[in-house]
């Protein structure tokens, strides 16, 4: 569903990687690791179209990004659930609405109902619905920004550091919940430092471990 | 055409999901209603200067278009001769309908606004008038004054074009004018609510940003803009509007001086004319958001 051919990315400055090819078909589940600082988050970004590879070709959905419309792009970021490493919300709207958000951007604010309630529930957000994201700690904010990506029930679920702030526990039920979708058929794509969750969703699905280093994408070693 | 209402009718009902995503700001919205009113108060004005320019020209222009008058200045012996002498020359002259020579009654009333009642007209040296009635066409002043200066040396023609046609020329140039000052007034409120627009668009950068990422089309996120300012211009021209029409209705009435100023006003259905100018505020104002709305998403990411 994602495609990403012989890419390479560049800030302006050195090409923080290049020749890079990844494939997202559905049902697949990646994880993606490396250094600080590698390029997971650029990586991601092409991934879901906020950036445009510098090189190689970019497919979303089957369309190239180079040749979308703004119209398309939105449309294919329709099917794509993205956890964005700094979350990304709208202050003044409440928790539950801004997890709502893709639904009423979309135009399918009539079809949210329990669902919202049930996710919420899920994550642990409850009693939180009424808050504005400022006032939240930030494992909250990351499993209301998993709750956003995942309530149009996407074809690709693109995940940044997810559980980076969130205790075992939390981030076991996070992982339940991105497992069952796989399961669905949903693609899922996680980028992580977190090598105790690489080893439990290993454990529950067949996962491929990427890692991202010297400006190549490599297959991590069998440890993981 | 109905479409297009319906359109406008649902936008001004309005996406709340929409509107709530971009927050609330207070005070380009004050600003954007305080415009639209204000431009809307001086259309109202500009649209009142237009119909009475124009009203005037018309009158000027058709009452007076086909009436002249001849002047008699003559010894009192010889003013009953050469009078009637006029009025044949008159009778025989092509584009002429009627020549009559007014009565002393007539000629009285005409002085006595300056001389006051009662004025012993006879026994003074006051000229004699004709008045002429022409048809559609005219007449030809040139060669009538040529036989009147040969056949009745007295007689002064007046056929009123001297001086109304610059009157008429500038009460046109006035309703022209005026029609500029509303086009100006529109593309200043344009201009306006095109930067309060892209105001509103920068400092709401993040706002936008989020919701491209969440799948929303510019045609949506550019929506709730446009009709928050829509609607502030509808309002403002509203209360602008209806200020200016108050301010018109309250202007001192003095019919017995019958000038220009006093005739700045509404007459009849047109009245309803400055209605319009709320609605075309919201038109200028849909149309100047949706292009700053759309150029300012294009360029944001
Ligand atoms: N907008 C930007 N402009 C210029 N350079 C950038 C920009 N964003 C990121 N970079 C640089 O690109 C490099 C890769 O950044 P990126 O965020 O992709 O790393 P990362 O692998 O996600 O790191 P981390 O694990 O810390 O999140 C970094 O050196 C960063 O400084
Ligand atoms: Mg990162």
């Amino acid at each position: 569903m994602i495609e990403l051919r012989n890419v390479a990315y560049s800030y302006g400055g050195a090409e923080l990687f290049s020749d890079l090819s990844l494939s997202l078909t559905p049902g697949s589940f990646h994880f993606l690791t490396g250094p600080s600082g590698a390029g997971k988050t650029t990586l991601l970004k092409l991934c879901y179209g906020e950036l445009t590879a510098t090189s190689g070709d970019v497919l979303l959905f089957g369309e190239d990004k180079r040749q979308m419309t703004r119209d398309g792009v939105a449309m294919a970021r329709r099917r794509i659930g993205v956890v964005h490493q700094d979350c990304q919300f709208l202050d003044h709207l409440p928790v539950a609405e801004n997890i709502a958000l893709p639904m009423t951007a979309a135009g399918r604010q009539s079809e949210v109902g329990d669902d919202l309630n049930d996710l919420m529930a899920w994550v642990g957000l409850t009693n939180q619905a009424a808050q504005l994201p400022p006032q939240l700690s930030g494992g909250e904010r990351q499993r209301a920004a998993l709750a956003r990506a995942v309530i149009t029930s996407p074809d690709v679920i693109i995940a940044d550091e997810p559980t980076g702030n969130v205790d075992w526990e939390m981030s076991q039920r996070l992982l339940t919940l991105l497992v069952e979708l796989n399961k669905m058929g949903k693609a899922v794509l996680i980028a992580t430092h977190d090598l105790n969750l690489i080893r439990a969703a290993k454990a529950q699905v067949q996962a491929r471990v990427l890692r991202l280093r010297n400006r190549k994408l490599q297959a991590a070693g069998a440890d993981l | 055409m109905i479409g297009a209402l319906r359109r406008g009718l649902s936008l001004l009902a309005g996406d709340s999901q929409a509107d709530r995503a971009v927050p609330p700001t207070g005070f380009t919205a004050n600003l954007t209603v305080f415009t639209a009113g204000a431009m809307a108060f001086l259309a109202v004005f500009a649209l009142a200067l237009s119909l009475a320019a124009g009203r005037l020209a018309d009158r000027w222009g058709e009452e007076l278009a086909r009436t002249s008058t001849l002047r008699i200045s003559a010894p009192a012996e010889q003013m009953a001769a050469q009078t009637a002498a006029a009025i044949r020359l008159l009778e025989t002259t092509p584009g002429v309908a009627a020549a009559r020579a007014l009565t002393a009654d007539e000629q009285r009333d005409l002085l006595e606004p300056w001389f006051g009642p009662g004025l012993p007209i006879e026994s003074l040296p006051v000229p004699q008038l004709i008045e002429i009635i022409e048809v559609d066409d005219g007449f030809d002043p040139t060669g009538l004054r040529a036989r009147l200066q040969a056949e009745v040396p007295g007689a002064v023609l007046d056929d009123h074009t001297r001086w109304r046609e610059p009157l008429i020329e500038a009460a046109g140039r006035l309703r022209f004018l005026g029609g500029v000052c509303i086009v100006l007034i529109a593309l200043a409120t344009a201009a306006m609510i095109s930067l309060a627009a892209q105001a509103a668009l920068s400092a709401n950068a993040q706002v936008i940003r989020v919701l491209r990422l969440v799948g929303a089309r510019d045609a949506y996120i550019a929506r709730a803009f446009v009709r928050r300012f829509t609607l502030r211009a509808l309002t403002g021209a509203a209360v602008g509007t209806v200020a200016g029409m108050v301010a018109i209705l309250l202007l001192p009435r003095a019919d017995v001086a019958g000038g220009f100023l006093t005739g700045l006003g509404f007459q009849g259905w047109a009245w309803l004319l400055p209605f319009v100018i709320p609605p075309l505020a919201a038109v200028v104002a849909f149309a100047a958001t949706r292009s700053a709305a759309l150029r300012c998403l294009k360029e944001q990411s």
